[in-house]
């Protein structure tokens, strides 16, 4: 390797022939030139140094063009000002030709700092970390990407956080004037409206052609992803635009952001509900993507505990705490059949959660459709989403009638709606006490029940998926924690065995579980917590891992203080096992090739070594761990690498679920 | 004379039961692992039958299996979200084999016994 490594020389010249080209000429540039600047030498004859020509000699001594712009300023640096305006911390990208302007404004003339740059290797992670990033933060991030190519990358990502009702603020660079624009390369970059691509899940987009227009268009991009629902939103941001010199800045302005009240429900609805669920005998409580902020959660312990009515949290946030009496996710088909009035806040499939779906063939392949609730239980909603419901992406999930239905963020309305259960309330209140001792008593039962099946195959090897999530748990539980990857195929053990009272405890899923999210998003909501001094734990599926893996990287590189614990199973298990089913179904063996699971699902023959990955990006790893008598000393190291202030993994093969 | 028919019947049940259960312990609980994996039931189950709350409803298999006729019954004529296993796919041997796999997993240690288990 070392003799290889001595015959590679770097060509000063044309590398530098190759910078300054680019500068001048962007890309049009042939690519090979640039390429070459790194080459092996072939022959001793050859000289140490090609003459220069003279366009070569004069853009390496010649002063950069753009000061003979004199009498102004870069119009990038404009936006920057604007962009500062609005409390932005960081800007995850990977660079582009089409915003080298704002990029080198963004690190130049903004100091780098509030946005500060993060170095992606993909745009579908930048968007994930942004998406992970405001979940903790509360704030929005704003992601830069080339226009159509890293728009394309992009994409998958911005949907997740459409579904997910999460704001990003993502700007494609675009060089939309075909007269003027770079042949090549930048012609293929560029769109005559790139914003199309994502048009269909992004709240709202813009071309600005003008920096007043900019301006505007910013502050109004930011002020409609904030309003919930909450939902990223695009801005196609022109070459040109962000190259031209500003002479006179003193008529532009920056227009002061004011947050938006967001919607509430209808007073008179909120009352109809209230009367209802004050008069239930047995009502029930669902949220999904409801808590925006802390103030959610506490709201909605105080609506829970006003009726003393059940709480099952779908967990698209952290909704309520898993340590109260009234969550009660263990019993929720039971509590389901029972309920008489049902209360869905920000559900993201109404439908879905009060019917039952048996994936079994029947009904000529369409499956088993069947009521989960009595005929005669009254359905109450509030969600701010059918304000913002687009056509083409079936994200609204199927149409579910209900008895009240309110257009309104759920946890701005939740203030009215306690209020007017307590006016609602009898003044006997002898059966809701009895109900929440019944809830105390169905608590503790579903503890007790919870911690006795996670001892089944604990000692096994693949290890346990019940068994790993006590293992983190134990390294973790003085610390501040936060768990910022799903668990859902960790069998939830996760939110089902860590105490979680604090909204941090736990972030919610993808959104439209598009693979790919989650370990970007990890690394964005840790981004979020160091601010806060918190312990971030990411529980990361395989598969997904290896939809990015360079955010591993980004994380070493911007010393994001991140605990990753692979939850190897090698292989896309979901896939794993609708193959076989299918398979099943039509009395066929599935053919599994070498591999121990159908063709095409598995990752292994050659394995994964994720450990030697993590570390090939300058990240602190151990594994592939498969005695769980291991995973304590593991994980011990671990934590003391992310407690300083560096992102670590541990590679563990594991469990399917 | 009742109570002697009803002895009888009872009598012929639990013979029946013990041959079918001496039928599956006889079968090779080894070869059983094997098709445990082969036959794609760890994908639901895990790989100890210990289940998911995800993917068997919470149901764990092992230990203390079903009954062998019901166990059995239920494999071949499933109609929820496990799909039926028939003949063709998975012989009467295998599935034997599978059910002595899952007689052979020992219980798990007690709860309490686990200090993770306890924090």
């Amino acid at each position: 390797m070392a003799r290889v490594l001595s015959r590679v020389r770097l060509n000063r010249r044309k590398f530098l022939t190759g910078v300054a080209l680019t500068g001048a000429a962007s890309a049009s540039l042939p690519t090979d030139v640039a390429n070459a600047a790194l080459e092996t030498t072939p022959t001793a004859s050859r000289p140490s140094a090609l003459r220069p020509t003279a366009a070569v000699a004069a853009a390496e001594t010649g002063a950069p063009q753009v000061s003979a712009q004199s009498g102004g300023t870069p119009n990038s640096d404009f936006m920057v000002d604007v962009i500062k305006s609005l409390d932005i911390e960081y800007v995850p990208c990977n660079p582009a030709q089409s915003f080298r302007g704002l990029h080198e404004s963004l690190i130049n003339y903004g100091g780098n700092k509030k946005p500060e740059f993060l170095t992606c290797t993909h745009e579908e992670s930048s968007v994930a970390m942004a998406h992970g990033y405001f979940k903790i933060a509360g704030k929005p991030l704003l992601v830069l990407c080339h226009g159509t190519v890293g728009l394309q990358h992009a994409a998958m990502a911005i949907y997740n956080a459409w579904c997910d009702r999460v704001p990003v603020i993502v700007m494609g660079g675009n060089d939309l004037d075909a007269s003027t624009r770079p042949p090549g390369v930048p012609t293929f970059h560029s769109g005559q409206d790139i914003n199309a691509l994502v048009r269909d899940f992004t709240k709202w987009d813009d071309t600005p052609v003008s920096l007043q227009h900019f301006a505007q268009s910013f502050v109004r991009a930011y002020k409609l992803a904030m309003t919930p629902p909450h939902e990223p939103v695009m801005l196609a941001l022109d070459s040109h635009l962000q190259e031209q010199t500003l002479r006179d800045r003193s008529k532009l302005k920056i227009p002061r952001y004011v947050p938006t009240a967001p919607p509430q429900g209808d007073l008179n609805a909120v009352r109809e509900a209230a009367h209802l669920l004050a008069a239930a005998e047995r009502p029930l409580i669902i949220a999904d993507k409801y808590a925006r902020t802390p103030e959610g959660v506490k709201l909605l312990v105080q609506l829970a505990e006003t009726l003393q009515a059940p709480v099952i949290d779908q967990k698209g946030r952290m909704n309520f705490p898993n340590t109260h009496h009234l969550f009660q996710n263990a019993g929720g088909q039971v509590l389901l059949k029972d309920a008489d009035v049902i209360l869905g806040l920000e559900l993201s499939d109404y439908w879905g959660t009060v019917n039952g779906y048996i994936d079994n063939g029947e009904a000529d392949g369409a499956g088993l459709q069947e009521s989960r609730i009595k005929p005669n239980t009254k359905l109450i909603s509030i969600s701010s989403v059918i304000l913002n419901t687009k056509a083409n992406y079936q994200d609204f999930q199927r149409l579910q009638v209900v008895d009240i239905e309110m257009a309104g963020d759920a946890e701005a309305t939740l203030p009215a709606l306690i209020e007017a259960v307590k006016q609602a309330l009898p003044s006997n209140r002898g059966a809701i006490e009895a109900r929440g001792a019944t809830m105390k008593n169905a608590w503790d039962d579903a503890r007790t029940r919870t911690r006795a099946a996670a001892a089944y195959a604990w000692d096994v090897s693949p290890i346990s998926t019940a068994r790993l999530s006590m293992e983190v748990y134990a390294q973790v539980k003085d610390l501040d924690w936060s768990s910022v990857g799903g668990d859902r195929q960790l069998s939830s053990w996760v939110s089902r065995l860590w105490p979680m009272d604090k909204h941090y405890h736990h972030i919610g899923g993808p959104g439209g579980y598009g693979i790919g999210y989650n370990a970007p998003a990890a690394v964005g909501a840790a981004l979020a917590n160091r601010a806060f001094g918190r312990f971030s734990v990411n529980f990361q599926p395989d598969g997904d891992m290896m939809f990015g893996p360079g955010v591993l990287w980004t994380a070493a590189k911007h010393r994001i203080p991140l605990l990753s614990v692979m939850h190897n199973n090698r292989g896309y298990h979901q896939e794993v096992m609708h193959v076989q089913r299918v398979s099943s179904r039509r009395n066929r063996v599935a053919s599994l090739g070498s591999d121990i699971g159908p063709i095409g699902t598995r990752l292994e023959n050659p394995t994964i070594d994720y450990a030697k990955l993590a570390s090939s990006m300058g990240m602190w790893s151990a594994g592939p761990i498969t005695d769980p008598n291991e995973l304590a000393p593991a994980l011990k190291k671990a934590v003391q690498v992310v407690k300083a202030g560096e992102p670590a993994m541990v590679d563990v093969v594991m469990q399917p679920r | 004379m009742r109570i002697r028919v009803a002895l009888a019947a009872a009598l012929a049940v639990a013979c029946a039961l013990w041959a079918a259960q001496t039928s599956a312990l006889a079968a090779s609980a080894e070869h059983g692992k094997t098709a445990f994996i082969t036959h794609g039931c760890w994908q639901c189950h895990g790989t100890m039958g210990q289940g998911s709350i995800m993917t068997s409803g919470g149901k764990r298999l092992a230990p203390d299996p079903l009954p062998w006729e019901t166990f059995s019954a239920f494999v071949r004529s499933s109609n929820r979200n496990m799909p039926p296993f028939s003949e063709k796919i998975l012989s009467d041997n295998d599935l034997a084999d599978i059910y002595a796999y899952l007689q052979s997993i020992p219980r798990p240690p007690d709860v309490n016994s686990i200090p993770l288990l306890r924090q």
